[in-house]
């Protein structure tokens, strides 16, 4: 052990020749080549790939419904598709982007590859299951796309009953069942990271030198376990009331539809946050990573995800302020909801504080790193204006909770898993990707995404409502802008399934740590070989420690840099 | 391509100011924020550029008073926001008592209004200025939305149950209306018009078009022809077997589970179409049920006469008080 | 670290060579402590998926108490209260097959785990029982299968909402059968691999698992049926 503690030193990348000698060095992707090693395995790092393979497909369908609805928003007529057709598209679109994009994505993808790594520990405390999440992903993946092929579903991806149950004539119980059995994978993946994250940790990793990756994947695993069966109940008696002519929730049968809203929420509200917090992990990860020191209050950070995870139980009732519940109820979730918006304001200006005094640089994750805590903070803050009641009694059902959304979910979630992808890449798979396009597909991404959903919190202000496929024609032109926006912002996105694939041929070799960075996972080469760790780690000291000579001797040559 | 570019919408009611004093207010906080966080960051990005390749940053320690302080001060705000919000929802929310009551009922994918003097209008509504309306809603199918952005305002509309939502136009003119709750195939054009006229030209526009019976009118015939009154009004020769309806309505009311209730519209409605479920206590369960036989609209109706009844207009006083 | 709890326990194997340890994980300790804090964060879930179910059903028997109340009145309460005590026997004999292992007893633990099974399928059977009569009173709600009771109770207005108490008691106790249709099975496995000798005192965490998911699917029924076989018992 050296006087900086750390006895995992930098000697596995030299007891071998290194990449500059061609040699290829056993890493977990040529540990076995075949179909079978890969749909097979139970190594948490193959099993992030096949998940960044299955939700990039899905991206790419969830986008294309999008590019599709957009187009019709083009001219006020609805010209372009039926309205029974319009009404499945912006449905198949939220099931597809909720429930298989945003919610697996960087969990499933980055959480899978890193948790192991970043506590010190060769794999999760489950391949097994890890590998049968992902089996039970595309099963649930197959119920959907089973019912996008039959013409998809026209409910909404909330589902409101009695429509759901009784007037809906599309293939409603397929598309429950293919949320409902993503469900589980998700319930698998969380509970996988709980015990991980407490039994697994290497030695001297105490909870308070955890990255805040950890505790955000932490946080959104405790959502993740306590919500998710809330929302299978309730699709399944969904699917018994449409199957059975059950009366549940249907009023001419004796039921409430707006217990069904309640029960819905109830989950899909801390859903958000299953979505936002690993993202929130992975910007605070940046910001150490391209500042060169710790983030900013730790400790409160690492609380405030977990209170965000609480507080996101407790205020589900803010998307039913006009559904009928009384006004005294709605006060108690207005509050409520007031509350929650603290932790996320406390974690952005803890972010900004760390750049003060760093040395800040502007390499491709940093860009999306930052371009999120803008629009997290635009998009949180407009959450909290629609958490007062007497603006969400004009804006509920609005474009304006359009833009809202997907400023925290395409401006917040998405940059953020952009963002991880960009910097992990080279750990991932060795290699780097060009700075140049990598930069571009950047600005292209924030420019198209501010003028895609700006003009939408105009468009809401001024009363269009949101799932309309024929406006008023004075809402035009803003819905033009929004459009344009939308193809640029698409482009934005097809860069990188470009340049990535390309890398892993023709993308130079990174080294093992092409940023300077400082965490186990940096630790050992890259790609990591199977079992992640030579010899496993002792901790000594907390995250991002970065102004120790160690660091200064390990930082990579500048030409393994990216630009 | 039409050319406007509306950015604000009109202000047509007696609240939208209101709503939208909170909503300039609370967007120019949330805009400075945005910019307050932005400039930060480009400036520090700037600042504290990365100089050398080997160059860290200068670890901070954590100050313990600073996060207090950025966790105390957006707490302030929100809660203002909240306290302000609060207050003018209840305005929305909360009809003045001299608010004239309409009836609105949704379907697919359709509005029907109904004026209290019995006119009847699809997808449109002609109101007077200046007058406090209630309209009270409900939904024939699934849930829809009564929205009218010029208003500000939006509710629910319900199958199985009444909402209400009230507002006073202030300028005469015609405003949107929205179904802002997704409804199925045609849920982007169950649209209409909320016109608005001079008090002198609505009452031209009463006497113009084909007056029907009043609401309360309707409701009295029907509640003949069905018979509600063989059960509910005491004749001579024969003792009131269900409670009594005058003065019903807003008052408490003991059911059979020796709970207490008040006899609102939903109460009344949910006693038309499911009589056992809130027995009053002392009577026998042997009202029908009128599932099926009444519409929505001729629910509403009925609903009106019996409230109507809480005056000193229409019927006989019922024989006997309920047995305690 | 070995595991000698009782006496007899056989030769020893190295905690680090234990045919049962999975390479991820250090020792069997922590193997142990892992997928025990894996099963109660599943049993967690499952409280939640059960609990949203609860939910729906305090709001409706709030709302409707007298049909709920009348509803219950069919259930037959002798029935349900030989399943309730057949469950309580079917955790102790599962506690008890835990047991055995601990002591090294190996065909010991085959039987305590196959009563467990049988009782479990007597639950079963006792519910297929249950159903059956269901049908043939027409008390099964629902499209096409005819809610006809013949109390005067649930009749009329009132039927609807003693379908909503019968549309409760299928969803949740079929729910709940699943469970154990699901324990069975995995008891089945457990009792295939006991006898081929895999647990002893060293290495039980299987069936400690198993026995966990048991005695929840146990205390579901607990609830379940005080709250739907029960309802104004007190006032028959």
């Amino acid at each position: 052990m050296n006087d900086t503690g750390m006895t995992t030193t930098p000697a596995d990348t030299t007891v071998l020749p290194g990449p500059e000698t061609g040699y290829e060095r056993p890493n977990y992707l040529n540990a076995a080549y075949g179909l079978r090693s890969w749909l097979l395995t139970r190594d948490h790092k193959r099993i992030a790939i096949l998940y960044l393979i299955s939700v990039t497909v899905f991206f790419a369908i969830g986008g294309l419904f999008a590019l599709l609805i957009r187009l019709e928003l083009l001219t006020p007529e609805g010209d372009m598709v039926q309205p029974d057709t319009y009404n499945r598209l912006f449905t198949m679109h939220g099931i597809v982007m909720v429930f298989f994009f945003l919610i697996p994505a960087i969990p499933a993808v980055l959480g899978n590859f890193l948790v192991p790594l970043m506590i010190g520990a060769k794999d999760l405390a489950f391949p097994k299951l890890n590998l049968a999440s992902w089996y039970v992903y595309n099963v649930a993946g197959l119920f959907t796309l089973w019912s996008i092929a039959h013409g998809g579903v026209d409910t909404g991806w909330t589902f409101y009953t009695p429509f759901s149950t009784h007037y809906s004539n599309t293939y409603v119980i397929s598309a429950a069942l293919g949320i409902f059995i993503s469900g589980f994978s998700s319930i698998f993946t969380g509970l996988n990271f709980i015990v991980t994250i407490h039994r697994m940790r290497a030695p001297g990793m105490t909870w308070f030198r955890l990255p805040l990756f950890i505790w955000s994947h932490y946080a959104t695993s405790l959502i993740i376990v306590l919500g998710t069966p809330v929302v299978a109940v309730t699709i399944l008696m969904v699917a018994a009331e449409r199957v059975l002519h059950l009366g549940i929730f249907d009023p001419a049968l004796g039921g409430d539809p707006v217990l069904f809203q309640h029960l819905f929420w109830f989950y899909s509200h801390p859903a958000v946050y299953i979505m936002i917090l690993p993202a929130m992990g992975v910007v605070s990860e940046l910001v150490a990573a391209f500042s060169r020191k710790p983030v900013f209050g730790y400790k409160v950070v690492a609380f405030a995800s977990i209170g965000i995870a609480v507080l996101g139980f407790l205020v589900w009732g803010h998307h039913m302020f006009v559904a009928g519940e009384s006004v005294y109820i709605a006060t108690v979730f207005s509050v409520l909801s007031m509350l929650v918006a603290i932790p996320s304001a406390v974690k952005v200006f803890n972010w900004t504080a760390t750049l003060y005094e760093g040395s800040v640089s502007y390499q491709t994750p940093m860009l999306y790193a930052l371009g999120f805590i803008g629009l997290f903070t635009l998009g949180g803050l407009t959450g909290v204006m629609v958490a007062t009641l007497g603006i969400d009694a004009h804006v509920h059902d609005t474009y304006f909770i359009v833009a809202h959304f997907h400023y925290i979910m395409v401006g917040g979630t998405i940059m953020g898993y952009m963002g991880g992808l960009h910097y992990w890449w080279p750990k991932i798979t060795g290699k780097l990707y060009p700075a140049f396009l990598s930069r571009l597909a950047a600005l292209l991404i924030f420019v198209g995404f501010n003028l895609t959903f700006f003009p939408q919190f105009i468009l809401g202000y001024l009363g269009m409502p949101r799932r309309y496929w024929s406006y008023p024609p004075e809402f035009q032109v803003l819905n033009v802008l929004s459009t344009a926006g939308a193809s640029i912002l698409g482009v934005g996105y097809i860069l990188p399934l470009f340049y990535f694939i390309w890398s892993m041929r023709y993308g130079k070799k990174s080294g093992d740590n092409p940023w300077g960075a400082v965490g186990l996972e940096w630790d050992t080469p890259s790609p990591p070989p199977t079992e992640n760790f030579h010899t496993i780690p002792v901790v000594t000291h907390g995250p991002y420690e970065y102004n120790t000579k160690e660091v200064h001797d390990r930082t990579s040559p500048p030409e393994a840099r990216v630009g | 391509m039409n050319p406007q570019l509306p950015l604000f919408p009109e202000s047509a009611s007696t609240l939208s100011p209101e709503v939208d004093a909170l909503f300039i207010a609370w967007s120019a906080v949330s805009v400075f924020f945005t910019l307050l966080i932005a400039c930060l960051i480009l400036y520090f990005m700037v600042r504290y550029r990365r100089r050398s390749v080997d160059e860290v940053g200068l670890e901070e320690k954590s100050a313990l008073w600073l996060e207090i302080a950025w966790s105390a001060i957006p707490l302030v705000i929100a809660l203002a926001m909240f306290v302000w919000g609060t207050r003018v929802f209840f305005k929305l929310y909360r009809p003045p008592a001299d608010a004239v009551e309409y009836y609105s009922v949704g379907k697919q994918w359709m509005w029907k209004f109904q004026h209290p003097d019995g006119h009847r209008e699809i997808n449109a509504l002609h109101i007077p200025v200046g007058q406090p309306i209630k309209l009270k809603l409900t939904s024939e199918d699934v849930i829809h939305s009564f929205y009218v952005p010029a208003f500000r305002v939006k509710q629910d509309a319900l199958p199985g149950r009444y909402t209400q939502v009230w507002f006073q136009a202030t300028k005469p003119g015609t405003y949107h209306l929205f179904c802002a709750e997704y409804c199925g195939g045609e849920h982007s054009r169950m649209i209409g018009s909320i016109i608005v006229l001079e008090p002198r030209q609505y009452e031209e526009w009463l006497a113009g078009g084909p007056a029907g019976k009043s609401v309360v009118a309707s409701g009295a015939e029907l509640f003949n022809q069905l018979a509600c009154q063989t059960c509910h009004v005491a004749a001579p020769n024969r003792p009131a077997r269900g409670p009594a309806l005058k003065g019903l309505f807003g008052s408490q009311v003991k059911i059979a589970s020796g709970e207490m209730v008040i006899a609102d519209d939903n109460y009344v409605r949910e006693s038309i179409l499911n009589p056992g479920t809130k027995l009053v206590a002392g009577y026998d369960p042997i009202m029908p049920t009128y599932q099926g036989q009444v519409s929505e609209e001729q629910l509403l109706q009925l609903i009106s006469y019996i409230k109507s009844l809480a005056g000193d207009g229409g019927t006989q006083a019922p024989a006997e008080a309920p047995k305690p | 670290m070995i595991d000698t709890h009782g006496s007899g326990a056989p030769a020893a194997h190295d905690d680090h060579h234990h045919p049962r340890l999975q390479h991820h994980f250090d020792s069997l300790e922590q193997q142990k402590e892992s997928s025990t804090l894996g099963m109660w964060l599943f049993l967690v879930t499952e409280i939640m998926f059960f609990g949203g179910l609860f939910t729906v059903y305090v709001i409706y028997r709030y709302a409707y108490p007298k049909v709920f109340a009348a509803s219950s009145h069919h259930l037959d309460v002798l029935w349900g209260g030989i399943n309730t005590a057949v469950l309580i026997c079917s955790s102790l004999t599962m506690a008890l097959s835990i047991y055995a292992a601990q002591i090294n007893k190996r065909k010991l633990i085959v039987v305590f785990l196959i009563a467990t099974i049988l009782l479990g399928a007597t639950f079963l059977g006792i519910k297929t029982v249950e159903y059956m009569d269901k049908i043939k009173h027409h008390l099964v709600p629902g499209f096409g299968l005819h809610f006809a009771p013949d109390d005067p109770h649930l009749q009329g207005a009132n039927g609807q909402h003693a379908q909503l108490f019968f549309s409760l008691y299928f969803i949740m106790t079929g729910l709940h059968a699943l469970h154990m249709i699901i324990g069975i099975g995995v008891l089945s496995v457990l009792a295939v691999l006991a006898w081929k000798g895999r647990y002893d005192s060293s290495y039980y965490n299987p069936l400690e698992c198993t026995g966990l998911y048991w005695h929840f699917v146990d205390i579901v029924w607990i609830f379940l049926f005080p709250l739907l076989y029960l309802l104004g018992a007190h006032a028959r």
